[in-house]
């Protein structure tokens, strides 16, 4: 570590000044937003009391799109498992011109704004039986959005281990390919598996750029209906509601920090 | 030869691996067969409609040449200037701002250091909506801003509901990741160099201009990329603070939905994911690897 704590002039305070700054921009709105979902008055101030009667109301108003979105989001990440992890293997195993160029392609639903693919979807989709006003249609815009997060992180972790070297071990000792890929390959990759299955999980609860287009007034994502409160609702619950939404992201985040400290992942 | 001696007891092994090994045989097949549902759920939902887009965009009366008509629209091409315009801004100011920050979080340790990262990178996955409602925290009807110039006498400060807060909430949204590359590359950086420079004679602006800059550049033009892609596509920040506010997401969306004019809202939206994609591939080419998130 090139420690020049020996001699810190004013420099080093002037850069931990704005450092500070930097980070005061980016938390204070935090804070100041689940502060005001917990005021009973935002525009008289914290004098008005603390109440829980704003996270009430949104709990009672908007808990069908709570559940919708964790609905969503452990579906996107099912299928992502399973789509995802045996292509990486696949990609893993056989890296050269055809692995870059098929990454490459399944990269280009994070590369092209999530309202072309909701767009390029309804004019596709949006007339085949009743996939319009279903859940499932979200679904599946999630799922190509999360797909490259899960892909890459375990095809990060799959290139740092030497996979060959593993099952050929496991091979010469008579296992079979099943057995080798659960018993060998899936447990040498479940660092990889767990940061993405993170990823997927907080950036499905999260996604609106396709949501907003995907979703029927039957079908409100979480992000759809605080949308719907920024824009009619008084601040407290908007407030209140981004108070829900931060508990239920929050631990996908802190345990996302703890495992790109031990390792960082390249997503 | 030494390697020929310790292969000595498998005399028949032509080479260091056999071409065919127990349990091998199918592998190619069986490599398909693995990548093949991502394959078919990709060629399906995102292949297949992408074609459908681009041709719905070129089956207007002016064919394939809608792709440059549609610019043609005075309100279609500021949109697309003033969404360049925006996102350039955007991505100078975090690539600065987040330099600063980034090589001094590296290059010092100090107690609350690891707090003091973890609260920057901390918003990196909030959506385009919940970085619209910190914005108009910060500088709404009833913001801080607005709040701490009106006790200073300068009456209150509003500029949430506009490009200006548009541009507060892209800088916002990117910070925590650029940080994060800025930070990944200082700390791969030869201290050597640094300690060459110095034992030159070089101050320290100089040491940072001549050594330090040049290294983190592929770090930065990737990261600068990413942020550029980002603000270009970016739709859920826009929407919350105001629909009126005219970045070419916005356009599209109100072409789509409000005049129902699906060839234009088709032809756009390739044109921005043309123009998103392009970036994000300088962005893959300088650095290798790093993947966008769109808010």
């Amino acid at each position: 570590m090139r420690d020049l704590s020996h001699r810190r002039g004013w420099g080093f305070w002037l850069q931990l000044g704005f450092t500070l700054l930097v980070c005061a921009l980016l938390t204070v709105p935090m804070a100041m937003s689940m502060l005001a979902g917990l005021t009973a008055n935002y525009f008289v101030g914290l004098k008005s009391g603390l109440t829980l009667r704003w996270v009430d109301e949104v709990l009672r108003v908007y808990s069908g799109t709570i559940l919708l979105s964790l609905q969503i989001a452990f579906a996107c990440l099912a299928c992502t498992l399973v789509l995802g992890v045996p292509a990486a293997y696949a990609l893993a195993r056989r890296p050269g011109r055809i692995a870059r160029l098929v990454e490459e392609l399944l990269m280009m639903p994070v590369a092209i704004p999530g309202l072309a693919t909701a767009l390029a979807l309804i004019v596709t989709y949006g007339g085949v039986g009743d996939l319009r006003g279903s859940w499932l249609f979200i679904l599946i815009g999630h799922v190509l959005f999360t797909l490259p997060f899960m892909v890459r992180a375990v095809l990060a972790v799959m290139g740092s281990i030497d996979l060959t070297t593993l099952e050929e071990g496991a091979a010469s000792l008579g296992a079979g390919f099943l057995r080798r890929f659960a018993t060998v390959v899936l447990p040498n990759c479940r660092s990889g598996i767990l940061a993405g299955s993170l990823m997927v999980l907080t950036l499905s609860v999260g996604e609106f750029n396709l949501t907003w287009l995907l979703h029927t007034p039957l079908t409100k994502t979480l992000p759809v209906g605080l949308a719907d409160s920024y824009a009619s609702l008084r601040i407290e619950i908007g407030s209140a509601y981004t108070l829900v939404f931060f508990l239920m992201i929050v631990p996908s985040l802190i345990l996302m920090q703890g495992l790109s400290r031990r390792g960082r992942p390249s997503v | 030869m030494s390697a020929c001696a310790q292969d000595a007891p498998l005399p028949h092994r032509p080479a260091a691996r056999p071409p065919v090994r127990p349990g091998w045989a199918g592998e190619p097949l069986r490599l398909a067969a693995l990548l093949a549902p991502a394959a078919v759920v990709f060629a399906a939902f995102f292949l297949l409609p992408l074609v459908r887009l681009i041709l719905i965009g070129a089956g207007g009366t002016a064919g394939w040449s809608a792709y440059l008509t549609t610019l043609a629209d005075p309100g279609h091409l500021d949109s697309l200037i003033s969404t360049l315009a925006l996102s350039a801004g955007v991505t100078l100011v975090t690539l600065a701002v987040s330099t600063v920050a980034g090589l001094f979080l590296v290059r010092n340790r100090f107690p609350g250091h690891a707090l003091l990262v973890a609260l920057l990178t901390f918003p990196l996955a909030f959506p385009g909506v919940v970085i619209g409602f910190m914005v108009i925290m910060l500088a709404g009807r009833q913001g801080l801003i607005g709040t701490i110039t009106q006790a200073l006498g300068a009456g209150k400060l509003v500029f949430a509901y506009s490009m200006a807060g548009l541009f507060l909430g892209y800088v916002y949204f990117s910070i925590p990741r650029v940080i994060l590359t800025v930070m990944a590359a200082a700390e791969k950086l030869d201290p050597r160099l640094e300690e060459a420079a110095r034992s030159l004679g070089a101050s320290s602006w100089r040491v940072v201009a001549d050594v330090i800059l040049p290294a983190l550049k592929p770090a930065l033009i990737s990261a600068g990329a990413l942020c550029f892609a980002t603000s270009m596509g970016a739709f859920g920040t826009a929407f919350t603070l105001a629909t009126r506010i005219n970045v070419l997401p916005m356009t599209i969306y109100t072409e789509f939905t409000l005049q129902a004019n699906i060839a234009a809202a088709a032809a756009l939206s390739v044109l921005l994911g043309l123009i998103t994609w392009a970036a994000l591939a300088v962005a893959r080419s300088v650095a290798g690897t790093s993947v966008a998130a769109a808010g």
